[in-house]
């Protein structure tokens, strides 16, 4: 699969040119407010690019196009943890049956079946988020959207959720955009990370992670491969955080 | 320096200490309204309030037995109640619909928020004499007046429900592919729901008022026309009768209403209440 998108409007993005292959992990970083939100809603269908074009390589048409972790709470709170990760499927008109096996199936992948039954609110923040990554999922998607979806919880929830996200990933390989501010995150998660400008956004390089899976988080932190690509990430960044400095000051 | 921690005593701890507070809690909310009744009927008794306004509680409850036998407090209470319900319905029906799709529209909102505004803050007892002219004096006009106030607070609660719900929650239904339909039944209603019911409340409360009002205005039967027949023959103690009535409904029906809330919110847990 691949898809290129392009945005001539000066407001948000500018020139994205970005392919992404099929089955592969690709992480966005880029400075606050450089448009990476605004690229994955067009995406996600839920903003329009106003030029440029988006293909994307459509193996089943039965599937929906994308499916979108969103950024924090996103989960309903007026429904049970298994109404909400069978949501997407149920707007797809998948029968009932079906239904309940993938919900069960995917509750257990992100261990949540005991809490099946429960409301978001009787849930910790990373319990909802992984109700949150089970329900994208479920819908079985061309491509996984991933908006900082770890962004709100704690240092050592992230750690677990990024191991069970990859867990889940290796086992099922989806193509998925996975956007980020940590380059710490985008190197544990990704095959590839693409930098992006400070508004307006465009593509200012990237890099392969060529890390060997399965990955363990705690274990490739410390690793000197590891180290040497932060520095290949942090100095094409460093530039584009100090503009978007410049740019808040003036 | 030491810091000695002594260990609760079983009876008197901490839990102990907040039992008795709950039930001296209780015995006192209890016992309030008893001891006001009884120095009403004390003072009534020797004198020094004027009995013919404020008839002793014992005289209060005496009145009750004959219009019970009659079956009289019981037609007019039941009367009121249908005036209520319908007029209720009426109201609160299309409020609920047009609230969710103003508050989904901004187009809808711009076009409707000016006449809401300027209709709103007219007191509705103003108007009852506008219903009886264009309703008549029969049961048409008392739904209208019920059905006018309970209107614009459910309306306007519910448009501010659907405004409340996180945008996030209308992007997750529109991105996993939800119809208008949809989103209307997945999203916006069970959304706006908790204020919705904050407006369903305050409509019944204000629908209790009025039916009493336009009953006591104009109509033959019905608690508010009981209680003007009551002062209009000077049976103090019926009147009374009739208000106790009145406040038993609206305890009733809001204890209805609780139950209501946590069988349609069971998402809040135990913040609703």
């Amino acid at each position: 699969m691949r898809f290129a998108l392009r945005r001539g409007d000066l407001v948000a993005l500018n020139d994205v040119n970005l392919q992404v292959r099929d089955r592969e992990f690709c992480c966005i970083v880029g400075p606050s407010g450089c448009g990476k939100t605004t690229l994955l809603r067009i995406l996600a269908g839920l903003e329009r690019q106003t030029t440029g074009e988006l293909h994307l390589l459509v193996r089943d048409p039965a599937k929906p196009l994308t499916a979108m972790v969103f950024q924090e709470q996103s989960i309903f709170p007026w429904m049970t943890i298994e109404d909400n990760v069978g949501y997407g499927l149920r707007m797809r008109g998948v029968h009932q049956s079906v239904r309940r096996r993938l919900v069960a199936h995917y509750l257990e992948k992100v261990g949540l079946s005991h809490f099946a039954r429960a409301y978001p609110h009787q849930l910790s923040g990373g319990m909802k988020q992984r109700a949150g990554v089970a329900r994208a999922f479920a819908t079985d998607p061309e491509i996984l959207l991933m908006d900082e979806p770890f962004a709100s919880v704690d240092e050592q929830t992230r750690a677990l959720l990024q191991e069970e996200l990859l867990r889940v990933w290796e086992s099922d390989r989806k193509t998925v955009v996975y956007i980020t501010h940590s380059i710490d995150e985008a190197l544990i998660l990704g095959d590839r990370v693409v930098v992006m400008s400070a508004r307006p956004g465009h593509i200012k390089a990237e890099i392969e992670v060529t890390l060997p899976r399965p990955r363990s988080v705690y274990e490739l932190k410390s690793t000197p491969e590891f180290a040497e690509l932060i520095a290949r990430v942090w100095h094409p960044l460093r530039r584009e955080v100090l503009g978007s400095f410049g740019a808040l000051a003036s | 320096m030491t810091v000695k921690v002594r260990p609760a005593r079983a009876t008197g701890g901490v839990s102990g200490r907040l039992a008795e507070g709950a039930t001296a809690e209780r015995l006192v909310s209890v016992l309030s309204p008893i001891l006001l009744l009884a120095l009403w009927e004390a003072l009534g008794r020797a004198g020094a309030l004027d009995t013919r306004f404020f008839p002793p509680p014992s005289a209060i409850a005496g009145a009750f037995p004959p219009l019970l036998r009659s079956g009289e407090l019981f037609d007019h209470t039941a009367t009121s109640l249908g005036r209520i319900v319908i007029g209720f319905l009426i109201g609160a029906v299309p409020a609920l619909v047009l609230g969710i799709a103003m508050g989904l529209s901004r187009l809808l909102r711009a076009a409707l928020n000016p006449m809401i505004g300027a209709l709103y803050p007219i007191p509705k007892t103003a108007i009852l004499p506008l219903l009886l002219l264009i309703f008549g004096t029969g049961e048409a006009s008392k739904y209208a007046a019920v059905a006018i106030g309970v209107f614009f607070l459910v309306l306007l609660n519910t448009i501010a429900g659907v405004l409340s719900i996180e945008p996030v929650y209308l992007d997750v239904g529109r991105h996993f592919g939800a119809s208008r339909v949809q989103i209307f039944r997945t999203v916006a209603l069970p959304g706006a729901l908790p204020l919705i019911l904050t407006g369903i409340r305050l409509g019944w409360g204000t629908a209790l008022i009025l039916i009493v009002v336009a009953e006591i205005f104009a109509a033959r039967s019905g608690l508010g026309s009981f209680i003007n027949n009551m002062y209009q023959t000077f049976q103090v103690e019926n009147m009374y009768a009739g208000l106790i009535v009145i406040s038993v409904i609206g305890y009733v029906s809001f204890l209805i209403l609780d139950e209501l809330q946590r069988w349609l919110i069971p998402w809040r847990g135990s913040r609703a209440v």
